[in-house]
């Protein structure tokens, strides 16, 4: 049984829509949350600006005890906590709680460890000209470590896109739900490779964004 | 000023000690160029970095002005800090910001008026000779130009005390002087003291007013240039010397001259005004004794000539005797002998 194209478009215009909507919302979200916990999980280190064990042990402990869990098994496996939250496990809102939790503990990675490779000598210049540790997340480490953090915030994004279709997959909307119950559930091949395509465009431009962003950042 | 009383920094990496700095009193005067030269390891960057507190001290005091720096509250440490301008041999400059960024930065911490600040850093780029590097950004700078950078950051908030560590390490020669020539400059014109961390001893031979030498975490010798320099009590402190200047011709050079029936060598060192008397030819031109100078140089040091020569005598072996011991009441004379190095 095939779609009829002609009032069909309308659906796959707000399915991309949903799609993107997800997708922009959860990196809002998991940037911020992302970045303050990368930030935290760097300045507590040991011999850091603001060293404290327990919050550094505590949070890669969280961090790495998510982070493995396949994506549609924290979809489902969180769900309670989901519907506590949002009230719904259904739609485009639903989908994003889980996007933004996973979301912000890989950005936080991401942030780590663009941090880490900040010249430590250029810490420690601001150390030594009496600069305060928040100052010095404000002023020195953000600046320094921004350029390939956009490049990184890129990366996790095109990884957001996929993600968006999972949740689709399970009633999420977007993209990923039209290309399951069009596509696969009702064998219509022609919708699944439109999904498709809009997709890696999706991608595209996300690392086209990025790209440019990170470009101007760095100067290069 | 600054004073190191009885300060140790021992580090602790697992169940093992390393004893960086061990028991160092040290004064560093106002106004002073006070180098400290000591082999890799030796425990110069951690006593440098326990100055402004990027260390703390195992044990001891450290006093700048009389105030005792580790009894600092974190906000007072931070104002103390904003008086210790520091430059690095890596430079540390901000990437992410401009050359005038990295000299305003300093000023920004201080909450310096926005006016106030690009008429200072248009005056320390002035200073340091980049006033037309203001909009670059660090990676576009040779590293001389950033060292320029690294030191016009660090007189930014006016302080009264710069320290430096191995600040012309990573630079050629030619550029090396220029910094330093820059150093001397900053401490002259603006009397800012100046304490500096090196294993070259040019470094310290052409702008230090006072040297320590550390070994093992120890100062095991202090004092003028001038003075360790031309009368070193310590085995490792003549060896920097003799990385500088060499004061005796190379032991083939002497085999040479053994070999072929010279005489004994006698080594004299002229120490200031006495370099530019003629005692040499006075006094065996009295005995009758003639000389040849083997080997030897006079340099200036802290504007005071040095000479150091090497030296045979021919003549009546009775005369010769009487002619070193005469020389030896107005300057130091030694006989030569190799000793293997
Ligand atoms: N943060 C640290 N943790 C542990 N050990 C340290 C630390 N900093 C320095 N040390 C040790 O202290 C000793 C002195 O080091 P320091 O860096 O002060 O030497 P240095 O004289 O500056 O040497 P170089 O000329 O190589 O820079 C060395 O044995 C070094 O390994
Ligand atoms: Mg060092």
């Amino acid at each position: 049984m095939n779609v009829d194209w002609t009032t069909f478009w309308p659906r796959i215009v707000e399915a991309t829509g949903e799609t993107l909507i997800m997708v922009i919302a959860t990196l809002i979200f998991g940037s911020i949350l992302g970045v303050v916990m990368g930030l935290l999980l760097f300045v507590t280190r040991q011999n850091n600006i603001l060293e404290n064990k327990i919050v550094f042990n505590l949070l890669n402990l969280i961090i790495n005890i998510v982070r493995p869990v396949p994506f549609i098994i924290f979809l489902v496996a969180i769900s309670q906590l989901t519907r506590l939250v949002v009230g719904t496990t259904i739609g485009t809102a639903a989908a994003i709680f889980p996007m933004t939790i996973i979301a912000s503990f890989t950005i936080a990675r991401v942030v780590e460890n663009n941090l880490v490779s900040i010249d430590p000598g250029v810490i420690e210049a601001a150390q030594a000209m009496g600069a305060s540790p928040l100052r010095i997340i404000f002023t020195v480490l953000i600046p320094e470590a921004l350029g390939p953090l956009v490049l990184g915030l890129t990366f996790v994004s095109v990884t957001l896109i996929d993600f968006s279709a999972v949740a689709g997959t399970v009633g999420g909307g977007g993209l990923g739900h039209v290309a399951m119950t069009y596509g696969y559930q009702r064998f219509d091949g022609s919708v699944m490779i439109v999904t498709v395509l809009i997709l890696i465009v999706l991608v595209q431009v996300a690392q086209w964004i990025g790209n440019t962003l990170s470009r101007k950042i760095m100067r290069r | 000023m600054i004073e190191f009383k009885q300060v140790s920094k021992t580090f602790k990496i697992g169940p093992r000690e390393v004893h960086a700095v061990k028991d160092v009193t040290l004064t560093v005067e106002q106004g002073d160029i006070f180098g400290i030269i000591g082999f890799s390891g030796a425990g110069k960057s951690t006593l440098l970095r326990l100055v402004n507190l990027l260390e703390r001290p195992t044990s001891g005091r450290i006093e700048i002005g009389g105030t005792d720096v580790t009894s600092l509250s974190a906000k007072e440490l931070r104002r103390q800090r904003q008086n210790i301008g520091m430059i690095f041999q890596n430079f540390n400059l901000f990437n992410s910001r401009t050359v005038a960024g990295n000299i305003a930065y300093p000023l920004k911490l201080a909450g310096t008026p926005k006016t106030e600040i690009s008429r200072r850093v248009t005056e320390l780029l002035q200073f340091v000779g980049l006033a037309d590097k203001a909009a670059n950004y660090p990676d576009q700078l040779s590293g001389g130009q950033k060292q320029r950078v690294g030191i016009a950051r660090a007189l930014a908030s006016n302080p009264d005390i710069l320290i430096c560590d191995e600040a012309t390490s990573a630079l050629d020669p030619d550029t090396t002087s220029d910094i330093l020539r820059l150093l001397k400059k900053v401490n002259r014109e603006f009397g800012i003291t100046i304490l500096l961390i090196t294993h070259e001893m040019e470094v310290i031979q052409s702008i230090c007013t006072k040297v320590a030498v550390m070994e093992d975490g120890e100062v095991i010798e202090t004092g003028g240039v001038f003075d360790v320099f031309t009368d070193p009590q310590h085995g490792t402190t003549e060896r920097f010397i003799r990385s500088v200047q060499q004061d005796l011709p190379s032991p083939g050079i002497l085999k040479e001259w053994r070999d072929a029936g010279g005489g004994k060598l006698y080594r004299l060192l002229f120490k200031g005004p006495i370099a530019n008397e003629p005692v040499l030819s006075r006094v065996t031109a009295k005995h009758g004794v003639t000389f040849n100078i083997v080997y030897g140089s006079v340099r200036e040091l802290q504007e005071r000539l040095f000479g150091n020569l090497i030296v045979s005598f021919a003549g009546d072996p009775v005369a010769t005797a009487a002619a070193i011991d005469e020389i030896a009441t107005l300057t130091d004379i030694e006989e030569v002998i190799e000793i293997e190095r």
